[in-house]
């Protein structure tokens, strides 16, 4: 469905990407994670086409996705912020993009689901962070794409939300569909992923289920696996290498 | 594009600077037909007052709306829209809404005062025309530059620049060659200077419509008769159109290439 | 003596007059059926001091002479065809009265000054209330002296100077009197060189190619009440002196030479109560030398006052200066000129102590002014931002303007209607 072959991507001296590789066929919570700076939204919007890459190239269904646009009536987004026209309503951004979109949607049952049917009619200029992180999610959702791409789905959410959330993606998952998240809640990515992409400094670090990267740090939880690679990455940079700046690579 | 367009035009016309500036507009034409016996010399000082700020607040109000709209940029580029469709579709979402303001904030208080049938019909519809004219161009020249620079303040200055460039350093520059040059004939430059500036161009134009048309008459005859035959109302429009089109190709060539 | 003189020319009047009207008071009249079928021959026939009265209908008669003192009365218009012909009329005898005719189609001509009513070497004459219509010259006096004319339309439709002629052309004239005449679509609505002690009052002159009211060469003469309106330049006085100019009105003369009033190499003039409205210059001044301009209006013209060199002791006051584009452009420096105690719209000083007077002088030459003297294209930046910049740095900071042309008492309130 998705082959992510090879692609790298710098900001003026900045190296994101270093040629990432990185197949998504199988249904099911890939979660993507990283420290901040690592690529991992760089890397979803390269998905997205909001980046274009240097090298490398994207296909999603077998074809290349640059500068093509349709294919991505197949993704349901989520963006990392959630910011909106401020002079909307909600439900003219929710008509907005089901028109822009073209395609059958569920709006009802998402606004039910995070109960926001009473604000329908407010400007979204007005709302709080975690409303509207629920407008993103339907927005998201709503269209009942085979993919899913959230990135930070969790932000400003209250536990009511948040379990709301965890519902809709296990939901999502049994209908079959391939779902992208990047996050930092390991909780939440203990709860609901089935594959890990690890990204560390533009590259891929770890790929693999949850279980065989406990077995492989030897620790209990998700949270101590992190905690370790990135020490042990931190005394790699610290360490005084022959004029290598950059850090050097680890594979597994 | 429509879609997009449609709902920034929507999301535009209900903001409070919008409303602000259709009021003001309003305002100050009720306000010179007031004051004001004859109409002529209202429009003439509307005139002087739109083409500063109808410019000033299309580029203010483009580079802001676009640097706004930065924040959920990305839920629209995730549509299945052409980058193309979305950008233009917002460019011309911003100028048409303002296009609207200026034409209610015009035209209201005119036909209030009940003087569509005042023979002057045709100097306030050309002051319209204009300043919509201007809108576009300078909407667009705003967003462009917005588009091409990441940096908010940096593409704030630049697009206030371009508009100070086109009100006032343009001309310093153009009475400062004409002075130079003033023992040459200089009706051709004085003709060109006017046209390659959308600003100059369209006060030309709105004064060919009143009598005071008369004085451009001491660059000798060249005034009425490049605007008296249908060739200088071509290349007038071509050139308006110019400044419209080249900065909407620089949109749509910027908004292909850019990461957002 | 002189009263003597005045008392017996008096007594010869009464004779003469009681002479006439019980021996001479003989009416001919011309008709298609009466005994003259001919202006030509009825006035031939007549006596000196008949009456020849011409009914309606159409004649093509042209170079008809009168050469006797004799009153021609036209009914109903009839209408003189002078198409065959030089000019229409021609009187060349004192004391002739023609009114009510209506004379048309007078061929253009460059040899000779041909007209629908000439008048030569005579004295004591009336011509009133006749049409005149595309004659090329209207009616033209030489020679002429004690005359009215007065209530005559005159219209033509002119459309180039070198074939047109002037609506009512004085050469050699004195004591003439020009009231109450329309005059359109000529080369010059009224023309006077060499005119002395006349008065043109209440006439309406327009659309005429280059002037509607035109003085060469003359002195002491007034010109009174009349409208001026859309002429290639209202009124041009040229070379004269002592010009009395009150109560006319000015307007719409656009063009990009046009002028209301142009005043060349005159003397002692006075221009009073006289309204100008929008013409291109509302009055243009060349080498003029001791002229009053008090209580006119100047609305809405391109400049209201141009003064050009040579101009001494030029008094500008109690005028009021409203919405021009310029109010006043001199490329003198000194202040040769008075402009002082005129209303001008764009003063923006203050008057603290409320006596009406401005306690900032204005400065009505503006740097734009200056500008467009220097290099009159740009006057295409009118009306543009950068020159209200412009202009208000140099009002902080007078480098270019002239310093002696201020209003050192600029009126805060605007002069009332001056009837």
């Amino acid at each position: 469905m998705i082959r992510i072959e090879n692609v790298s991507k710098s900001f003026g001296k900045n190296q994101v990407l270093n040629g990432i590789s990185l197949d998504m066929n199988e249904p099911g919570v890939t979660a993507i994670l990283g420290p901040n700076g690592s690529g991992k939204t760089t890397l979803i919007k390269c998905l997205m086409g909001m980046v274009l890459p240097d090298g490398g190239e994207i296909r999603f269904k077998g074809d290349h996705i640059r500068g093509k646009h349709l294919y991505r009536r197949d993704i349901g987004y989520l963006p990392q912020i959630a910011r909106f026209p401020d002079n909307l309503k909600v439900k003219e951004l929710i008509t907005w993009i089901a028109n822009v979109r073209q395609q059958p949607d569920q709006r009802d049952k998402f606004v039910e689901a995070f109960g926001v049917s009473g604000i329908l009619d407010q400007t979204l200029g007005t709302l709080s962070g975690g409303t509207r992180q629920k407008i993103n999610l339907i927005l998201a959702m709503m269209h009942d794409s085979p993919v899913l791409v959230f990135d930070e789905p969790t932000v400003g959410l209250d536990p009511v939300a948040m379990v709301m959330l965890k519902n809709l993606i296990a939901e999502e998952k049994r209908n079959g569909k391939i779902i992208l998240i990047s996050t930092h809640i390991m909780d939440f990515v203990e709860q609901v992923a089935d594959r890990i992409v690890y990204l560390l400094d533009g590259d891929i670090y770890y790929d693999g289920t949850i279980p065989d990267l406990k077995e492989k740090y030897g620790k209990s939880s998700l949270e101590k696996v992190i905690v370790s690679i990135l020490s042990q990455s931190v005394e790699e940079v610290s360490e005084p290498t022959n004029g290598m700046a950059t850090h050097p690579k680890v594979f597994i | 594009m429509k879609e997009i367009l449609k709902y920034t035009m929507y999301d535009v016309v209900r903001s409070k600077w919008a409303i602000a500036y259709t009021v003001f507009f309003a305002l100050l034409t009720t306000t010179f037909l007031l004051l004001s016996r004859d109409i002529n010399s209202s429009i003439i000082s509307l005139m002087s007052i739109t083409l500063v700020l109808v410019p000033l607040i299309s580029t203010i109000f483009s580079v802001i709306y676009y640097y706004n709209s930065r924040d959920y940029i990305n839920l629209l580029l995730a549509q299945p829209v052409a980058r193309k469709s979305l950008f233009l579709g917002q460019y011309f979402g911003i100028a048409s809404a303002l296009a609207v303001c200026i034409a209610f904030g015009l035209l209201v208080p005119f036909f209030i005062f009940n003087l569509a049938g005042s023979g002057l019909i045709k100097s306030t519809l050309t002051l319209v025309g204009v300043n919509i004219m201007l809108t576009y161009i300078f909407s667009a020249i705003a967003f462009f530059i917005a588009l091409k620079n990441e940096d908010k303040v940096r593409g704030f200055g630049l697009a206030i620049f371009s508009w100070l460039f086109f009100s006032v350093i343009y001309d310093g520059i153009f009475i400062f060659l004409l002075a130079i040059f003033r023992e040459y004939p200089l009706e051709n430059m004085a003709l060109a200077g006017s046209i390659f500036n959308p600003i100059n161009l369209s006060r030309i134009l709105m004064l060919m419509q009143l009598d005071i048309a008369a004085l451009l008459g001491l660059t000798g005859a060249v005034f009425t008769r490049f605007f008296g035959q249908s060739f200088g109302w071509i290349l007038a429009m071509t050139m308006l159109l110019l400044w419209f089109v080249i900065p909407l190709l620089g949109i749509v060539r910027r908004s292909m290439t850019r990461d957002f | 003596m002189f009263q003597r003189a005045i008392f017996f020319r008096t007594i010869l009047w009464v004779c003469l007059l009681a002479f006439c009207t019980v021996v001479s008071a003989a009416e001919i009249k011309v008709c298609s059926d009466c005994d003259h079928q001919q202006i030509k021959t009825a006035v031939a026939q007549a006596k000196s001091y008949d009456t020849v009265y011409v009914l309606p209908g159409l004649y093509a008669e042209a170079d008809i002479i009168i050469d006797k003192p004799l009153t021609l009365i036209g009914q109903g218009f009839p209408r003189i065809d002078a198409s065959s012909g030089k000019s229409g009329l021609i009187i060349r005898a004192d004391s002739v009265s023609i009114s009510g005719v209506h004379i048309v189609n007078v061929q253009v001509s460059h040899l000779d000054d041909r007209a629908g009513i000439r008048v030569e070497d005579c004295k004591e004459f009336r011509l009133t209330n006749n049409h005149l219509t595309n004659t090329f010259f209207g009616i033209y006096l030489q020679h002429a002296k004690r005359g009215i004319i007065s209530g005559n339309i005159i219209k033509a439709n002119a459309k180039e100077e070198m074939n047109s002629g002037n609506a009512i052309h004085l050469w050699y004239c004195n004591n003439v009197e020009i009231v109450a005449n329309e005059v359109s679509g000529h080369r010059d609505g009224i023309y006077l060189e060499f005119v002395k002690e006349s008065l043109i009052r209440e006439n309406l002159s327009t659309n005429n190619i280059r002037y509607g009211l035109h003085f060469m060469f003359s002195d002491h003469n007034e010109y009174l009440d009349n409208i001026f309106r859309n002429n290639g330049a209202g009124v041009a006085v040229m070379f004269s002196k002592f010009i009395n100019m009150r109560n006319n009105l000015f307007e719409e003369n656009w063009g990009a030479t046009s002028y209301g009033l142009l005043l060349k190499e005159i003397y002692d003039a006075e221009i009073i109560n006289n309204r100008f409205i929008k013409n291109c210059t509302g009055i243009y001044v060349e080498g003029c030398t001791r002229i009053n301009y008090k209580r006119n209006n100047f609305e809405g013209n391109g400049w209201a006052i141009r003064i050009s060199g040579g101009c001494v002791s030029n008094e500008i006051s109690g005028n009021n200066f409203i919405g021009n584009s310029f109010d006043l452009s001199t490329n003198s420096s000194s202040s040769e000129n008075s402009f002082d105690g005129n209303f001008w719209s764009a003063y923006d000083g203050y008057d603290l102590d409320h006596d009406g007077v401005g306690d900032v002088p204005y400065r009505p030459v503006k740097l734009f002014n200056y500008i467009v003297d220097q290099t009159p294209e740009a006057v295409v930046l009118l009306r543009s931002f950068f020159i209200d910049l412009l202009n208000f740095s140099e009002k902080v900071n007078p480098l270019y303007t002239p310093k002696g042309v201020m209003d050192n008492f600029p009126r805060t309130v605007k002069f009332n209607s001056h009837d």
